[in-house]
């Protein structure tokens, strides 16, 4: 089972947080702050397990991450997930984000917050392994868009042309923090 | 009007989206909390309005605002608003918004249940999907009830999407409500040979997990996912399966033997590191499992252990750290082939990743012999200096201490070697582990008579340097050590060269800035130092050392006596008053030191942790029983005063111990001896133990020769080094000494036998520097051996301890015939309401091979097979699968269409052919076809509810059930789970259920807690029916 998913930046902000067990939000606070200091000290060239993390888990569960560029991926999994099986899921997931966002970067997680969930949602369902296939979770995710935008959408045409508006006067926003070589080699799975 | 919806859109525009609230609090960076603030003011506002959209907008916000970590749960009620809308945009966010911060505590989540339903149903299948999507994070028990039964008819949905996200609930749904794993298992089961990957790739998952937990329940499954790992070709549900029969094997050796092969086969053949790894990890636990059984398994475990090195010696870190973890576990029962990598294991060791050189740790534990520990700690103590001020180190340290003291101090040859790393280890700063290096000491002294001089000598250097140790803070948590140091050199203050300068180092005035339980400790000890110092200048006259050693007591105590710990207070004071008394005594010349030793005499023996907890319960004595009568209520206390305890109880006590001699019991331990030697069923102590009370003389103890050549350190200067070299010069020395043994044996014995003593020692050569007898800890006589390892009671896993092949009350079965044992379960079908589904599985009992099977249904007036295009009404249906001999189970599906209700008859006939011949069998059964199967569970609400009951259409009746006993929550899950019913409206002591026939009828209960049941109904005989099927579930509890 995987009990927690957690990505955060390199200063240890939040982008996206899913706990597959309840902890108040405070809690939640607590276990990021914990999860980042543990995994922002370690070096980028040692192994992706972690032991430890007193306040999510215990010894039957091990934090696996990756870190792409600005950010860190955490998955906190117990013993019944296969620890390199993992890695290649978290691998799968930053691969569809990356197709779904088309060339996915800080700034999609962070303003996109609802649809990196919308996807993980048809990778991870309840704590559970949903799907590996890629293809698959695209289909998928790219079928409930369509529909979404036959309903007409959250913010309906005018208020995009607001938001454009509104958009004018706002200092720059930084473009430039692409995820970059996505395609760190991993010991994987064969295509599943 | 107009205007005013206008004038909405106008607002809504300019409405914050996410991407603004995104952006605004960006911009905010200095006063976010601030910014924040007014947002959520903004967003409670668009809460408050009627628009959808707006809501739906604000919700999406409040998710990410909870991200940030602000208490959302205010909303709860709006994102259920905003879950029901109609749609799948907004529909969405709620879900979202819902999984994201509701919780078992959360009120509104009981008015979803009839939303969640609905959703469930719903023809488009993502709406399906994000309710279940949804429920998975937040199911409750009482969502869990109510929703099994949809949730488990979404098993057999026809798009796959639906199906695998159903399978995979349906595990949330086992934890939060239990009893729905037994009817939902067959089916759960049959989704394992689904045509679409995801969904068995999902069923695989699910009953992984429920097997983890409870493996002994699915072992009979071994054989079809023996057969899912021999054809699948998906690593994922490969990696899965073969996790899972690592936690079967333990459980069936027989199934151990089968899997080796093919496990070695997909080692040597895969390329996939995550599948070899894990194929590697089961065929470990096979080899364990098989360990006790059969040692012929040699070239597997050189093939693991061989991988794993290949593993480690892999550049890639988490290789490396995943063969570190997997040699852990072939250690615990192979460690010979494991040792000969002790090379590697070092090597990591020095790994820059932490998370490495922890695991290297953990595999050192297992590897020490008697001959390597020396060095081993060795190098450990040199990892020890380098890794100053982090958690690394104090991993280290406990380590060390766990490597050293591990089975009983088992490695140990050298116990003053062991005793110097702990005094250096003493050295560590700011490590959390002081208490661990003192129980270490206290341990060794205690249990090792042999070494107690040299202990107490190195203890009272400490004590001396005991400002080295405490040195900067008291945080400092090494200051612990000091209490195992004055209660060595107290206890055993015997062996002491210097008591008075020992007991003036206890009492210096630093000792009052260190915790209170260590004073406390100093205290008593400093008393028994008295004691022996007395002793020791016993029969001096007008002793001059004596009468200081009072008078330097009473000048440094009363610090003590002050002191804001009570119990170092209480101790103080006593002792205080003591020596006053003792020096009054002693300035009248009257001998004092036999009277004060005496206080301290006595040895104290260890005793086992679990001592207490085993001492048998004497023969004839109820614990239960009373000692004295209870007072009767009549007498008030007031009555007889005082008077109790003023008369009686120095009479007890007086009596006891005069009546009690030395010679008495002496012959009442013989009489219990008798008694106990002619008594076939005492079971007798263990002659471990049994030494312990045999010997406790100090003869006993072989004195040992302390090597002075090795003078006391001073602290700062490592010495344990110099134990390794005079034990390896030892060694040497013996060896030599053997070997001049041998060669003089050989030349008397010449031409007899030739040895090669150039290899290398052997274990048993090794002899301990000194004959030290390591007392056991003691148990109480007759203790039972037995490990009670309390389960945790809280676990959820423990529900799910059913025995899954055993009686399965929910489904109907069928004759129990000697050859085939059916079951079967009907349920309406959600897509086709004029049809119900029939799930039947057969299990073959007989011990051949049943080659196929006919159904051949008569169809009644009420109900149809439904048969393949073009095929007759009396063709049969062939079951298009194979049953092996034994165990195996199967299930199968098919469809009866139905016009009214009551019951099917349906005939069946069997072929079956055994290996050689082929016998025919006919089996002619009866499917019974309830009237709760054509039932389906449907949400009402309650104004349409209380419509219903109005119109006066329909006909009621009423049942009474007797002697049920159940909480009544129970009782309406059970009828909800087993006739399909849904709860309306729950009001204290009575609930209102509903359900819709295939048909369309309506049927309502009133359901009270007196157990009593109203039902409305507009077709009578359907009313009656469901009536007498509730009579039925209940009469079988």
């Amino acid at each position: 089972m995987i009990k927690a998913i957690l990505i955060f930046n390199n200063h240890g902000k939040p982008r996206l947080i899913r706990f597959y067990q309840y902890f108040a939000e405070d809690m939640q606070q607590q276990i990021i702050r914990e999860t980042f200091h543990l995994v922002s000290k370690r070096d980028d060239n040692v192994c992706n397990f972690l032991e430890g993390g007193s306040l999510i888990g215990g010894s039957d569960y091990k934090l696996i991450y990756r870190h792409y560029a600005t950010l860190y991926f955490v998955f906190c999994v117990d013993s019944s997930e296969s620890e390199l099986g993992i890695l290649d899921l978290i691998q799968v997931f930053v691969e569809t984000l990356d197709k779904c966002f088309e060339n996915v970067c800080e700034l999609d997680l962070i303003f996109h917050m609802d649809k990196v969930h919308y996807i993980l949602q048809e990778v991870v369902m309840g704590g559970m392994v949903l799907e590996t296939n890629m293809n698959e979770i695209v289909a998928q995710v790219e079928l409930q868009n369509r529909m979404e935008k036959s309903e007409g959408g959250l913010s309906t045409a005018p208020a995009r042309a607001v938001s454009a508006v509104k958009n004018m006067n706002l200092p720059e926003i930084p473009r430039n923090i692409n995820i970059g070589d996505i395609n760190i080699k991993v010991p994987s799975l064969s295509p599943f | 009007m107009a205007l005013k919806i206008v004038k909405g859109s106008i607002d809504r525009m300019f409405d914050k989206n996410l991407q603004d609230l995104v952006r605004g609090i960006r911009n905010h960076k200095d006063d976010e909390a601030k910014y924040i603030s007014t947002c959520i003011d903004e967003i409670k506002q668009e809460l408050k309005q009627d628009n959808i959209a707006v809501k739906a907008n604000a919700v999406c916000k409040l998710t990410y605002l909870q991200m940030l970590g602000y208490d959302v749960s205010w909303a709860a009620f709006n994102i259920v608003e905003v879950m029901s809308s109609s749609k799948f945009t907004y529909k969405r966010i709620g879900y979202l918004a819902a999984s994201q911060c509701f919780h078992e505590g959360t009120d509104v989540i009981m008015l979803t249940t009839n939303q969640i339903r609905k959703d469930l149903s719903s023809p488009n299948q993502y709406d399906t999907g994000v309710a279940l999507t949804g429920l998975s994070c937040f199911v409750t028990p009482d969502l869990a009830r109510d929703l099994a039964n949809d949730i488990m008819t979404l098993m057999s949905h026809t798009k796959p999407y639906i199906r695998k996200k159903a399978v995979l609930i349906m595990y949330k749904v086992f934890l939060k409500y239990p009893e729905s794993l037994r009817p939902a298992f067959p089916r759960l089961k049959e989704k394992l040979e689904d045509p679409d990957p995801g969904v068995q790739s999902a069923a695989v998952n699910v009953i992984c997990e429920l097997a983890r937990r409870n493996p002994k329940n699915y072992l009979s499954l071994a054989p079809l996912f023996f057969k899912l790992m021999t054809s699948s070709t998906n690593n994922w549900v490969l990696i899965k399966i073969i996790k899972l029969f690592g936690a079967l094997t333990p459980l069936e050796p027989r199934l151990g033997k089968k899997l080796i092969e093919p496990l070695t086969n997909l080692i040597h053949s895969t390329s996939a590191m995550s599948l070899l790894y894990e194929c590697v990890n089961t065929v470990i636990a096979v080899l364990i499992s098989l360990s006790s059984g059969m040692p012929n398994h040699s070239a597997s475990i050189q093939l693991c252990v061989q991988k794993l090195r290949i593993l480690i010696e892999d550049s890639d870190q988490n290789l490396k750290y995943l063969g570190l973890l997997a040699m852990s576990k072939i250690l615990k029962t192979h460690p010979k082939s494991v040792q000969s990598h002790k090379d590697l294991i070092l090597q990591c060791l020095d790994d820059k990743d932490e998370s490495i050189r922890l695991r290297a740790l953990d595999l050192l534990y297992g590897m020490v012999s008697k001959k390597n520990l020396m060095e081993i700690v060795k190098k450990l103590m040199l990892h020890v200096d380098k890794a100053e001020g982090t958690t690394y180190r104090d991993e280290l340290l406990t380590k060390i201490i766990d490597i050293c003291s591990q089975s009983n101090f088992q490695y140990i040859t050298n116990f003053e070697w062991y005793i110097s790393i702990l005094v250096e280890l003493t050295r560590l700063e700011g490590t959390r582990h002081g208490h661990l290096i003192a129980s270490q000491m206290l341990d060794v002294a205690i249990r090792v008579k042999a070494i107690r001089g040299f202990a107490v000598a190195q203890m009272a250097t400490l004590l001396d340097n005991a400002h080295l140790l405490t040195g900067n803070t008291q945080r400092n948590g090494i200051c612990e050590v000091l209490y195992a140091a004055a209660w060595i050199c107290g206890e055993f203050s015997e062996h002491l060269e210097d008591p008075m300068q020992t007991l003036e180092a206890m009492l210096r005035p630093k000792v009052a800035t260190l915790p209170g339980h260590i004073q406390a400790v100093y205290v008593q000890n400093a008393a028994k130092l008295f004691a022996t110092v007395l002793r020791k200048h016993d029969g001096e006259t007008e002793s001059q050392a004596a009468q200081e050693t009072s008078q330097l007591l009473i000048d440094r105590l009363p610090l003590f006596v002050q002191s804001a710990n009570l119990e170092v207070q209480e101790r103080a004071s006593c002792i205080l008053q003591l020596v006053k008394y003792i020096q009054k005594l002693q300035q009248k010349n009257v001998e004092v030191a036999e009277e004060v030793t005496a206080l301290f005499a006595g040895e104290l023996n260890p005793v086992a942790p679990k001592a207490q907890k085993k001492v048998p319960i004497p023969e004839g004595l109820d614990l239960d029983a009373w000692i004295n009568e209870p007072p009767s209520e009549s007498e008030s206390e007031d009555e007889k005063p005082k008077a109790v305890f003023a008369k009686e109880e120095p009479k007890h006590s007086r009596s006891r111990h005069t009546e009690v001699d030395e010679k008495e019991l002496a012959r009442r331990r013989e009489v219990r001896k008798q008694e106990q030697a002619n008594n076939p069923f005492y079971i007798k102590a263990s002659p471990s133990s049994q030494k312990v009370y045999d010997a406790p003389g100090v003869e006993h103890i072989p004195v040992v020769q302390i090597d002075l050549s090795v003078p006391l350190k001073v602290p700062g200067m490592p010495m344990s080094d110099q134990y390794l070299k005079l034990e390896v010069e030892r060694r040497q020395k013996e060896k030599a000494e053997r070997k001049k043994k041998e060669k003089k044996k050989k030349r008397e014995k010449r031409g007899k036998e030739r040895k090669a003593d150039s290899g290398p020692e052997s274990e048993e050569d090794i002899t301990p520097a000194h004959q030290v007898d390591i007392v056991t800890e003691e148990m109480p006589e007759n203790a039972l051996p037995s490990d009670d390892d309390d389960k945790d009671p809280n676990d959820p896993h423990k529900a799910l301890d059913i025995d899954l092949d055993k009686y399965v009350p929910y489904c109907r079965h069928l004759q129990f015939i000697h050859v085939l044992h059916i079951v079967y379960d009907i349920q309406g079908n959600h897509q086709d309401e004029s049809k119900v589904v029939v799930s039947v599985i057969f299990e073959n009992k007989s011990d051949s091979f049943l080659k196929s099977m006919e159904f051949n249904v008569l169809d009644s007036l009420n109900s149809k097979l439904q048969r393949p295009e073009g095929a007759g009404a009396h063709d049969s249906l062939t079951v298009p699968f194979q049953l092996p001999p034994g165990q195996d189970t199967h299930a199968f599906l098919f469809v009866s269409s139905v016009s009214v209700s009551i019951v099917a008859v349906c005939i069946d006939c069997f072929l079956m052919q055994s290996d050689e011949s082929s016998t025919h069998e006919k089996l002619d059964f009866k499917l019974h076809f309830t009237c709760t199967s054509y039932l389906i569970t449907t949400p009402c609400y309650s104004d349409a509810y209380a419509k219903l009951l109005e119109s006066g259409d329909l006909k009621g009746s009423s049942l009474r059930l007797e002697g049920i006993n159940m909480p009544f929550h129970h009782l309406l899950a059970r009828i909800c789970f087993h006739h399909h019913f849904s709860v309306v409206e729950r009001i204290d002591s009575c609930a209102s259920m509903y359900s819709r026939s295939i048909q369309g009828h309506h049927v309502c209960l009133l359901v009270k807690t007196t157990v009593s049941i109203d039902a409305k109904c507009d077709e009578p005989s359907l009313l009656g029916n469901v009536l007498d099927e509730i009579k039925q579930t209940f009469s079988k509890c």
